[in-house]
């Protein structure tokens, strides 16, 4: 499908519609927004204008805690973690942009873990495009893609959000 | 082709951590980002990263020091890694067994990485180029040659408090003849572009050929502080005096000894910083030590974020080339 026909407008207003409506079910526990960094972070950004909750925002960097830094090495630039807030009893509300493997929300619940024991974390993520190599699944989905092989969709940002469909080999 | 610098790989990424000497600007802003990062992690209820779990550090202490082994150790722990404390000057060379055999045996251990602090100048080159390929070696400080991370961890408290290097004067205070530490702090800063570094000392404490490394020579420590932005003081390192260079302590106090009233030539903003050990009423007064501007504790903190990015550096430089597509995917 052609990624650049969808509304990332009309997505994200659906998705903060759903995510006030999950902090509503919830409503005992305190809500904070956790953005993963860069993408993660860009959505959330989007989805808090919308909603009628007022919501604390972070931003979770994960390089440190990636499974494959014995074979990539460092990332040449990372911006540190940043959670103005206490994570320990709290209902997170985890965004990211695409949902793939599955392995950096692996990676962001270990490091949430490493600030506090949450309450609850609801995964709100723009694009799942399917290819889990771990069992993760997203709360709150903006769309489902189906991609081949060898394909991968990427966004840019943050003004203005779009999506792209490349082919890597 | 000029030969290549053994503390960079193929790749030009960090191997090992050996001298200041060798490597750019970049690389030195580079360290000074990954410890931006990792200084945030002393702050949260689980101090640590898994970045280097399964990995073993050997720090490997030829000469005693308490501050540059526990900042060490301390880092390796909160990447997870593995820590094992070597005494060598009461241990195995006690027994005859030689350098080489040491590294042989730790190496038969399968350690990934060693620390080495040793009296003489040049022993982690040395180490270095002995060591099997996939192990990594950083100088904790050897002889008067050099102490990088010592110079770093310092680079890293001046960014904080005044972040372009450009427009800087720093002042070097004390014994330069024996500090290691003045020697890479000199070429940290000709390095990042300092305006002008500048030494302070009396002469038979300055090097006589200080002045080809680029900082200004001053032997009255009033007139060297003046219009300063950053003043290092350095520790007098009796135990490396072999002979009378110094009439007195007291007498080195009334001339080089940073005073309230002798810190009024620098800058009102300017920063004071010492690496430590602190010889309170020789090189520096209490009342200057624990004032408002002295960032002294700040450093001791910050040595821990500096270690641990040269540290995660060096392991990853054996990681494959990435390509910086597939750093995007997960």
């Amino acid at each position: 499908m052609d990624v650049s026909k969808l509304s990332l407008d009309d997505l994200i207003s659906d998705m903060a519609a759903r995510v006030d409506e999950r902090i509503r079910s919830f409503a005992e526990q305190t809500p904070v927004m956790v953005g993963i960094h860069t993408g993660g972070l860009w959505i959330a950004a989007a989805m808090r204008e919308r909603m009628q909750t007022e919501i604390p925002l972070g931003e979770l960097n994960i390089a440190f805690y990636r499974d494959d830094f014995s074979r990539i090495g460092m990332h040449p630039h990372v911006s540190p973690s940043n959670l103005p807030f206490e994570v320990e009893d709290r209902h997170i509300i985890l965004v990211d942009d695409v949902l793939y493997t599955g392995r950096t929300i692996r990676a962001a619940m270990n490091e949430l873990f490493d600030y506090g024991r949450p309450a609850r974390i609801t995964l709100a993520v723009l694009i799942d495009r399917g290819g889990r190599e771990l069992p993760m699944h997203a709360d709150i989905c903006g769309k489902t893609l189906s991609l081949k092989a060898g394909e991968h969709v990427k966004l840019s940002g943050p003004e203005p959000l779009a999506l792209v469909v490349k082919e890597n080999g | 082709m000029t030969h290549a610098n053994i503390q960079l790989d193929e790749n030009g990424h960090l191997k090992h951590f050996l001298s200041i000497y060798g490597l750019d600007r970049g690389l030195l802003l580079s360290i000074l980002d990954h410890a931006r990062s990792f200084a945030g992690v002393g702050d949260r209820a689980v101090k640590k990263v898994p970045l280097l779990r399964g990995k073993t550090i050997v720090n490997l202490f030829f000469e005693p020091s308490t501050r540059t082994r526990t900042t060490f150790e301390l880092a390796a722990k909160r990447l997870s890694a593995d820590v094992l404390n070597i005494n060598i000057s009461t241990s195995a060379t006690k027994k005859g067994e030689s350098l080489f055999d040491t590294l042989q045996t730790l190496e038969a251990m399968h350690c990934d990485m060693f620390v080495v602090r040793h009296a003489n100048s040049g022993a982690a080159h040395f180490i270095a180029g002995k060591v099997a390929p996939h192990i990594s070696v950083i100088n904790g400080g050897d002889g008067r040659h050099s102490h990088p991370t010592q110079a770093m961890l310092d680079m890293f408290t001046i960014q904080q408090h005044k972040p372009d290097f450009t427009r800087l004067k720093v002042a070097i205070v004390g014994d330069i003849l024996h500090s290691r530490v003045a020697r890479s702090e000199i070429h940290a800063l000709a390095t990042l572009g300092a305006e002008e570094i500048r030494v302070i000392g009396p002469k038979t404490l300055i090097p006589t050929d200080i002045e080809a490394m680029g900082p200004r020579v001053f032997h009255n420590l009033e007139q060297g502080l003046e219009d300063v932005d950053v003043v290092i003081m350095l520790r007098l390192q009796n135990e490396r005096m072999c002979s009378a260079l110094l009439p007195s302590e007291h007498e080195y106090f009334h001339l080089y000894g940073l005073t309230e009233k002798k810190l009024a030539n620098a800058r009102a903003d300017a920063i004071v910083m010492h690496p430590g050990p602190i010889n309170r009423g020789i090189e520096i007064d209490s009342s200057v030590a624990d004032g408002r501007q002295s960032v002294i504790l700040q450093q001791v903190s910050h040595g821990i974020a500096v270690r641990m990015a040269v540290m995660a550096m060096t392991m990853g430089s054996l990681a494959d080339t990435p390509t910086l597509e597939s750093r995007d995917e997960v």
